[in-house]
């Protein structure tokens, strides 16, 4: 008997496999995944897990959250990041405190692999989410990640 | 042969009118021909445009929506690119028989063309044992799969051509008995004369319940015929390149590939003339007007070529055993015992008629 069954049950398990085939197809008009890249250039968003390229988010007044404690640059396995530090007196409390000079990233190397940002402790990197990375020259790759000027956000310690 | 609606009449006074009479048959064939050469080719096109966009739409995609107002011209181009590109073919190839496999397939699909009713006297060839030609036809496809496969020196062709081989030797049984099943309906192999029958009634009413599981035997075995997924085996992206026709290029490629397309048309097509009645209206609203018979041929058609794009994007390939035991151990049994299902109530009158 069991002939009968599984005809009666490859049946049914078709006809199941084509209502969901045949849901997707009925919705395909107001769900279509497709992006029309260079036409909707202006209002395309990626979505927030892309992983674009590792920028530091500075806020109003010029600050930064990165201590220069290099944990990003150890931690990136090709080397894309390079920390230039220097130890100077803090103004404010006196005494002598690591800060970075330059956050050097190489888009050109880096993988996207996110390990840097993982391992970052005061969250000072995270992912962008622009993806329009060409360029005609490759050191315009190499940016430098803390703005001129900038400093470290007053109580974000090691 | 000549069929009887207006124009066709016009056509046919206008040429004899210039032409001594012996050499119009001829020209009137020649004429008939290559109006239906260029007509199944831009149909061959549409459908390859369609299967695109209801793939996309299946997939969530948009599909081809560059080329003209919604991508309409997109295979036209594409058939110009293929017509525009180099004619390559391997070393040790057998030119002759390389060259001659796409033909076989063309015209093998496009032969098998003449002989369907697309309206009341819209028809090229109306010959006596119609169903019988058609299913002879369609088998000879399968020696230009085999032929390219053979010939083009490539151990995936060959692969692939001797597995069409295979299903297509195969399914061709469960093609012709439930076509079988149909003609104990009808008592008759020709075309127009199935379609007569249908007047009360279409095939798939009359018959009910062995005239449904004939009709989803046939589209199985016919999906199966025309090597499209799931039964695409011969041209397994995955595992053997593209199959027979890994090795044609240009427009023998598209031979192939337009073959592929027409074939699944032609599929659609005897399901329609058998089961549904072929260009006759669903209660026969539009009787009064003839010509209306084409477009509801091509609305069933189309129909059941739809339904085949649906099993192709749900369903994952079989393997060649799986493919093997659905015909000999589920099809042909369960076909078989049909027919005689189907004899009995023919014998008994228990048909459904209006
Ligand atoms: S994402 Fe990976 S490769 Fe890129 S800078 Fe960070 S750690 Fe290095
Ligand atoms: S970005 Fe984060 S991990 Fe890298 S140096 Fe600055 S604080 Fe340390």
């Amino acid at each position: 008997m069991s002939y009968f069954s599984d005809i009666y049950h490859g049946i049914r398990t078709l006809l199941t496999g084509m209502g969901v085939t045949g849901k997707y197809f009925l919705h395909s008009r107001k769900g279509a995944i497709t992006q029309q890249y260079p036409d909707n250039r202006d209002t395309l968003k990626m979505f927030e897990r892309f992983r674009g390229e590792v920028v530091m988010p500075h806020d109003e007044n010029n600050e930064h959250s990165c201590t220069g404690c290099q944990k990003c640059e150890i931690a990136c396995p090709n080397g894309s990041i390079e920390i230039i530090w220097d130890r100077q007196v803090d103004p404010e409390t006196g005494k002598k405190k690591k800060l970075i000079d330059k956050h050097i990233y190489h888009l050109g190397m880096c993988t996207q692999c996110g390990l840097c940002i993982d391992a970052c402790p005061s969250d000072a990197i995270k992912w962008a989410q622009n993806f329009e990375n060409a360029v005609y020259d490759r050191s315009q790759l190499t940016r430098v990640l803390n703005r001129p000027g900038s400093k470290v956000r007053a109580g974000v310690e090691e | 042969m000549y069929n009887s609606l207006i124009i066709t009449n016009n056509i046919h006074s206008w040429v004899v009118s210039w032409m001594p009479a012996a050499v119009t048959g001829i020209t009137e064939m020649i004429m008939i021909a290559l109006a239906y050469l260029t007509l199944f080719a831009v149909l061959g096109l549409f459908l390859v445009l369609m299967e695109r966009k209801v793939a996309a739409w299946f997939q969530l995609r948009i599909g081809p929506n560059r080329v003209g107002f919604f991508g309409m011209f997109q295979t036209i181009a594409d058939a110009l690119k293929l017509l525009s590109k180099e004619l390559t073919g391997t070393d040790k190839a057998d030119k002759f028989l390389y060259n001659l496999a796409p033909y076989f397939l063309i015209i093998s699909s496009l032969m098998a063309l003449a002989v369907f009713p697309f309206s009341q006297n819209l028809q090229a060839f109306d010959i006596n044992i119609g169903i019988f030609f058609l299913i002879a036809i369609s088998s000879i496809g399968v020696i230009g799969i085999l032929l390219g496969g053979w010939s083009s020196n490539n151990k995936f062709a060959l692969i692939g051509a001797m597995r069409s081989g295979v299903q297509t030797i195969s399914y061709e049984l469960s093609v012709g008995l439930s076509l079988l099943t149909m003609i104990l309906l009808t008592g008759s192999l020709q075309l127009s004369e199935i379609i007569e029958v249908q007047k009360s009634g279409w095939l798939i009413v009359q018959g009910h319940i062995p005239a449904v599981i004939a009709f989803m035997i046939y589209m199985i075995a016919g999906t199966a015929e025309t090597n499209r997924a799931p039964f695409d085996m011969v041209e397994a992206e995955s595992e053997l390149g593209a199959g027979f026709h890994t090795e044609y290029s240009g427009m023998k490629f598209a031979y192939f590939f337009l073959a592929e397309f027409i074939n699944m048309f032609i599929i659609a097509a005897i399901g329609t003339t058998v089961f549904f009645g072929g260009w006759l209206s669903p209660f026969g609203i539009t009787e009064s007007i003839p010509w209306l018979g084409v477009f509801w041929f091509f609305l069933k058609a189309f129909a059941l070529v739809f339904l085949m794009m649906w099993f192709r994007w749900t369903f994952p390939r079989l393997r060649v055993d799986q493919l093997l035991t659905l015909e000999w151990k589920y099809l042909l049994p369960i076909n078989l015992f049909n027919i005689v299902l189907m004899a009995i109530i023919v014998w008994l009158n228990f048909t459904i008629q209006f």
